[in-house]
């Protein structure tokens, strides 16, 4: 799960990371007294779940209250495009008002899981502000990796050693030292995946703190925070996803025409990569869970029938423990209740009890397609997408 | 002779007295597995169509002489399951799960550094050895005694790979599932190093997916160690990056772990990689020579 940056500021603040002063609001008029209050300067920063918002013009510098109220009417309400958001954008609703910093240096840390090792690492760069990944691509050893023992957590001379190879000294060092321990136990205590500073800023005046920051959770963990699951804003969701998830299936929407529906989240993948190698675009992810129980496969493909890029439907069963005529009499029973869907519908059904289940779909009183294969499947469904386009 | 699961494995169940855990431990015995116990604490005492139920793992062993567990326990107690059968002495745990919390995985991890049980899972089908027993959930019945082996993150993309094998007339000795989670127990050269010392193994079908990169690591150990034949398939490829694809650990994240590169990684290490999922029986036969 994603959250603000504001609401990551909020988090970390808890833990002792320092970060400049501001308040969100989703007003131009708020924005403008917000600014008065942190002395007639500040930064105005829309709030949405993508990085990159300065380049797309989110991130701006008020020189005054009115300045402010000015910019603020200006972000609230656009569509926000940066490199995370895809060519539609994002609608902004919020705006993060902050006090101007006096910026020295500009760094970079961060915390997140690093599988082959079974461990968290801390990443810490001096090249801060900028994208980690072109660092990381341009300039490995420009990143220090430090890695923590999930039981013993950060010891002193760690966060010690990460300021150094940030290449601070004195007085700045050890308030690095001191930030970089609260965002490890944060990152901890919270269950987060993820939790950047970039940047961390080093003041005129030795000061150390996180200009911006990103958090984002273990969605298996989140049963044990309901705190950070209050944060969850379902504004920035896809709808149709949040729709999905609120029927337990796994449904992530893309940009093409072919809509899926499949059983397990291997052979989803797979059954997306084939329609590709048979000149198809999927028009999403969905798995509707080993079992394919005709309730899911009625929700799912309702949902799937609702996004207006599609125009045709392939649903891949593979029935083990769950038989096949078990989940035709499903699919059949759901587009019974669906009974307006025009769009051409393959379906290819594989394992237990195969034949009955492929003879329930032929009597039915539907168009269906029946593929035999996964190659069959793809190639009839890319051809029946063409054909109503 | 198979891997980890055969003739002698004596199974008992973790959160036998669920409706998944019954179900599926009743799958396992028709299978043939002998499923001698059940564990759920504080029901010990009551049976489950025959099968004695027990308040703790070590209660169970003692009784049983159970050697494998199968854990159906709920994400937020599972892990204290895998670690109790550890330290139990259960020699495999297969944890079919899905959602434990990686964290936990840590801790999990770090316990079994110090026991000798092999974790598969969690979040995977399980284990089977075709003819012999089953630890899993997987259909029993598409499977086939042979020689291929099969080792996979995913579940049902798996038993795509087992049925086209078997309408081929191809079985298999021994079928791994490791699981979709970030941390897992066991990986793919855990495995591999099984296969390469098994004699009923000629060859191997590992099937992998986006995130992470346990593909690339296995195909460098495969390149160096492994001198059976390898049909490779990465699912995945159409995914984008930074949203999750139901697995937890199936997620591009940093520009790392695209279909393409693992795809890559396992060409140059001499693997049949294969970019279309319906060709991996046929693939498999070809590199067998059949």
């Amino acid at each position: 799960m994603k959250i603000h940056e504001y609401q990551a500021k909020e988090i970390l603040r808890r833990y002792g990371v320092a970060t400049p002063k501001g308040r969100v609001t989703e007003s131009a008029d708020e924005a403008a007294k917000i600014c008065e209050e942190l002395g007639g300067r500040c930064v105005v920063k829309a709030q949405i779940h993508a990085g990159g918002r300065g380049k797309g013009g989110g991130v701006k510098l008020a020189k005054s209250p009115e300045e402010a109220r000015q910019y603020a009417s200006q972000i609230l309400g656009m569509q926000l495009v940066t490199h995370q958001t895809g060519p539609e954008g994002q609608l902004v609703r919020k705006v993060l008002i902050e006090e101007t910093a006096d910026i020295a240096q500009e760094l970079y840390v961060s915390i997140t899981l690093d599988r082959a090792q079974g461990k968290p690492v801390i990443m810490a760069s001096s090249q801060g502000g900028m994208d980690i990944e072109e660092v990381a691509e341009k300039d490995p050893d420009a990143i220090s990796r430090v890695a923590i023992e999930p039981e013993i957590g950060i010891q002193p001379f760690q966060a010690r050693a990460v300021a150094r190879a940030l290449g601070l000294k004195g007085g700045a060092a050890s308030k690095a030292a001191k930030l970089i321990t609260g965002l490890v136990n944060c990152y901890m205590d919270t269950d987060a995946s993820l939790a950047e500073i970039n940047p961390l800023m080093v003041t005129g005046g030795g000061d150390v703190m996180a200009l911006d920051a990103k958090m984002n959770f273990d969605d298996n963990a989140l049963f044990r925070h309901k705190d950070i699951l209050d944060m969850r804003d379902l504004a920035e969701e896809n709808p149709l996803e949040v729709e999905a998830s609120k029927f337990n299936l796994n449904y992530i929407k893309l940009d093409g025409n072919i809509a899926c529906m499949v059983n397990g989240a291997g052979l989803a993948m797979a059954t997306m990569d084939i329609i590709q190698l048979y000149g198809g675009e999927p028009a999403n992810f969905l798995d509707v869970g080993g079992g394919a129980s005709q309730e899911a496969v009625k929700n799912a493909f309702r949902i799937l029938v609702s996004d207006p890029n599609v125009k045709a439907v392939l649903i891949n069963i593979f029935g083990g423990i769950a038989r096949t005529d078990r989940i035709a009499r499903g699919v059949v029973g759901a587009l019974e209740e669906l009974a307006d869907v025009k769009i051409p519908v393959v379906v290819r059904l594989e394992g237990t009890n195969v034949d009955e289940g492929r003879r329930i779909l032929r009597e039915a009183p539907f168009q269906f397609i029946v593929a035999e294969q996964m190659a069959d499947a793809a190639e009839k469904v890319v051809a029946a997408a063409k054909g109503g386009a | 002779m198979a891997i980890w699961v055969d003739n002698d494995t004596r199974l008992l169940v973790q959160g036998i007295t669920g409706k998944e855990g019954t179900f599926h431990a009743l799958g396992c015995r028709d299978y043939g597995t002998k499923v001698v116990a059940g564990v759920t604490p504080g029901k010990g005492g009551e049976a489950v169509e025959g099968i004695p139920v027990y308040d703790s793992v070590a209660e169970a062993r003692e009784a049983t002489g159970a050697n494998a567990s199968m854990i159906f326990v709920p994400p937020p107690f599972a892990a204290d399951a895998i670690m109790e059968a550890a330290a139990a002495e259960i020699e495999l745990v297969v944890c079919i799960t899905e959602g434990i919390p990686a964290n936990d995985m840590l801790k999990v991890k770090d316990f079994l550094r110090s026991h000798p049980t092999r974790l598969v899972g969690p979040n995977c089908p399980g284990v089977i050895s075709p003819g012999m027993a089953k630890i899993g959930i997987m259909p029993g019945h598409i499977h086939k005694q042979g020689s291929v082996g099969v080792v996979s993150r995913s579940g049902t993309l798996t038993y795509e790979a087992v049925w086209q094998l078997s309408n081929l007339n191809l079985g298999q000795s021994t079928c791994v599932g490791i699981g979709g989670d970030p941390v897992n127990g066991t990986n793919f050269i855990d495995v591999l190093e099984q296969f390469a010392a098994d004699p009923q193994t000629e060859g191997v079908i590992m099937i992998g997916e986006i995130g992470g990169n346990a593909e690339e690591d296995a195909a460098a150990w495969i390149k160096a160690n492994f001198n059976k034949p390898v049909v490779g398939f990465i699912a995945g490829r159409t995914a984008p990056p930074g949203r999750r694809m139901g697995h937890a650990g199936a997620i591009v994240a940093g520009g790392k772990g695209t279909a393409a590169e693992k795809m890559e990684a396992m060409k140059a290490a001499g693997l049949h990689v294969v970019e279309n999922p319906a060709e991996l029986g046929t693939t498999m036969a070809k590199a067998l020579g059949k």
